[in-house]
């Protein structure tokens, strides 16, 4: 694979410290995360790997302001995520994050365009120039002549680049994508991962988690978990590394 | 960064956004119901027999107001009358019963006594006696006709219109002349096809000469025709019928906005009359439309309330279909409600959007129910023109408004639930 420049960092956007995430089961507790510490700053492009319930997703939602922690300290561009009521968070995770699903949960009954115009509707955004962002994008990934089309009009590539466009279209200041091509065939998934670097190299930042080590190979720095804590995480893609943490029994 | 954008300020943009969302959510609405019409049907069909039974009651219970309305009506705003029992339930009717008799002769008394009072709030006292007969022209006979003496004034103290001819005149009132004045169903009954002028009459063997037929006046209440009645003079009534002069007196008054001060002055002229002694009550009563209105307005609107309890439980079943469709509705899109959440829809969006679901729901619902009831009435109408039924705007809009209560109150509950899902609990529900 043909691995373009990596760009200089910006500014700190997340800074987390020794976060933990329990879930209450009855009598039981998972803890979910026992401490993890992370830096992020603007235009990274990490991917977060580890075994299946190591924490990734747990970690994921954390970032995005969906989940909040049990302990520890989240700092989201320099202001305290766990203060913030739920009006605020949602406010945050409008501007400021775009997620992007495996499953991509996008509305069935409505078109790509009005999918991809829904954060602007709940960023108040006049109906104008609502339209007008969204085809934007929706150009932009490549989906100019697919706009009046519904969900189950597209290919699974397809779809999952609507749902693409739909995380970047309030210009958010990072996203997270959860295993963006676990439900695509490798071919498709492989242009997802372009559009990515293409998002990259316009100065996005991402986070996105994945099993695969050809997907996690866009990205230049790796994050590993396992069972709740981050094991490894370094620059760039080690493949021998890779395999040595998913290989330890 | 997005206050950049707009450039305005905050609480604007919370205007603002809020308009988006509620647009957004009539149509998500709309789609939701296009989507699963069937569904929606049902349901609705709960809403549109609530509503229409709720309707008719209501255009019922305004029939109901209009008739009691023109009942009270032919007692006039401005008249009192004296007699011996109140207007209203009492509950030591002994008392009643034994007072003295008012007699016709307390007209002409009181009248003196008016002309004496400068500056009287009364205008003037007509005494009236009646009997039941049934009165005769030729084969045909009309029974329990309403006999009534009077004098020629009572015309001043009356509601009714002529259908033809005139009362009897002042001539004809002193003189007891043998003419009468009938009423609609009287002339409808004995003379269906000829005028009834100039016809004369028998009723207890005596004939009266008819001078006026009065046009039709309905029922009291439903309870008995107003229209079979014959008014005749005084003097004749009283040779003919009864030797006794009991009577009810009609008094006028000049200012029916001065009826207190009236009523005090008449029951004081009254007093006069009987010769009371200070210490002594008042043996007689004296009544008027309001105090009538207010013994039978509680009876009226315990009617009222009990119908519409009754025909509001079938709303309220309706309304437990449209509460029991949106719980469906928000359990079949948990997921959805996940990604919105996930894209920023705060609390209140997916409160507002589920609400606005379920009152679209209802207020289809009571569109077409309206318009069911609107053309029941319409038939009712014409099939029995005599059933009190009122269809106002005023009822269109409350139906309309109880229809968006109605969605309101059985949407809040699943709303409320969806708006509270913890979203990573919703994005993981399969
Ligand atoms: N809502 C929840 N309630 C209870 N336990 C949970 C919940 N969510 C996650 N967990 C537990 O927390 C742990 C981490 O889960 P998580 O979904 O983050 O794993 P993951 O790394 O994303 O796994 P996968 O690769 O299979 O997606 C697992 O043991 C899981 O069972
Ligand atoms: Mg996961």
């Amino acid at each position: 694979m043909s691995q373009n420049s990596t760009r200089p960092v910006g500014p700190l956007v997340i800074d987390i410290e020794n976060i933990t995430k329990d879930y209450v089961m009855g009598k039981e507790t998972v803890h979910a995360l026992r401490g993890v510490s992370l830096q992020i700053h603007k235009n990274e492009y990490i991917a977060v790997m580890g075994p299946s319930g190591s924490g990734k997703s747990t970690l994921m939602n954390m970032l995005g302001c969906l989940d909040t922690p049990t302990s520890g300290r989240y700092e989201f561009s320099g202001k305290n995520v766990a203060e913030m009521n739920d009006d605020e968070l949602a406010a945050i995770r409008n501007r400021e994050i775009g997620f992007v699903f495996q499953t991509f949960n996008l509305l069935p009954r409505s078109t790509s365009l009005r999918n991809v115009e829904l954060p602007l509707i709940y960023a108040g955004i006049d109906p104008d120039a609502r339209e007008e962002m969204a085809i934007h994008v929706l150009h932009e990934v490549g989906l100019g002549d697919r706009m009046n089309h519904k969900p189950n009009e597209l290919s699974g590539g397809q779809r999952q680049r609507v749902a693409v466009a739909r995380a970047l279209v309030n210009k958010p200041s990072i996203i997270l994508a959860d295993e963006p091509t676990g439900n695509l065939d490798s071919k498709t998934g492989e242009e997802i991962m372009t559009l990515f670097e293409d998002l990259y190299q316009r100065g996005n930042t991402i986070i996105l988690v994945t099993h695969e080590r050809d997907i996690a190979a866009h990205a230049r720095r790796t994050v590993h978990l396992r069972d709740g804590l981050i094991e490894t995480d370094h620059a760039g893609f080690i493949p021998e590394l890779d395999l040595v943490a998913l290989d330890r029994p | 960064m997005s206050a950049g954008r707009t450039g305005l300020g905050p609480v604007f943009r919370d205007m603002k956004r809020f308009l988006y969302e509620l647009s957004e959510s009539w149509k998500i609405a709309a789609s939701q119901m296009r989507s699963n019409l069937t569904r929606s049907t049902l349901t609705a069909l709960g809403v549109i027999i609530g509503i229409v039974a709720v309707t008719l009651m209501g255009t019922a219970i305004g029939g109901i107001q209009v008739g009691f309305d023109k009942s009270m009506s032919i007692f006039g705003d401005d008249v009192l009358y004296v007699g011996q029992w109140p207007w209203k339930k009492v509950d030591d009717w002994w008392n009643y019963r034994d007072r003295k008799k008012i007699k016709t002769e307390y007209a002409d008394a009181l009248n003196h006594m008016i002309a004496m009072t400068p500056n009287s709030n009364l205008m003037i006292a007509i005494p009236t006696s009646s009997v039941i007969r049934s009165v005769k022209y030729a084969d045909s006979e009309v029974g329990n006709v309403l006999v009534r003496g009077t004098v020629s004034d009572y015309i001043i103290t009356s509601t009714f219109d002529f259908k033809e001819g005139r009362f009897f005149n002042d001539l004809e009132s002193r003189g007891g002349a043998n003419v009468c004045v009938v009423g609609y169903d009287v002339a409808d009954a004995l003379f269906p096809s000829a005028s009834p002028i100039d016809k004369s009459v028998l009723i207890n063997g005596q004939p009266f000469k008819i001078v006026g037929v009065i046009a039709r006046q309905g029922s009291f209440l439903g309870l008995f025709s107003l229209d079979s009645i014959v008014v005749m003079p005084l003097p004749a009534f009283q040779k003919y019928f009864t030797a006794k002069s009991e009577a009810d007196i009609l008094v006028k008054v000049k200012d029916k906005t001065k009826l207190a001060e009236a009523k005090d002055e008449l029951a004081g002229l009254m007093r006069r009359v009987r010769g009371l002694p200070p210490e002594k009550k008042d043996d007689f009563s004296i009544n008027e439309q309001q105090a009538l209105k207010s013994t039978l307005d509680p009876i009226k609107n315990s009617i009222a309330v009990a119908g519409l309890f009754i025909t509001g439980l079938s709303l309220f079943v309706g309304a437990i279909g449209i509460m029991n469709i949106t719980f469906v509705s928000v359990k079949e899109r948990t997921k959805e409600i996940g990604t919105r959440k996930a894209l920023g829809a705060r609390r209140r969006t997916i409160l507002l959007q589920f609400l606005i679901e379920s009152t679209a729901l209802c207020l289809l619902g009571g569109i077409i129910g309206l318009g069911f009831a609107f053309a029941m009435c319409f038939l009712i109408g014409i099939a029995f023109p005599s059933f009190p039924i009122q269809f106002s705007t005023g009822l269109v809009v409350i139906s309309m408004m109880v229809s968006v209560m109605t969605g309101l109150i059985s949407g809040f509950a699943p709303a409320w639930t969806a708006s509270r899902l913890d979203p990573v609990t919703a994005l993981r529900y399969e």
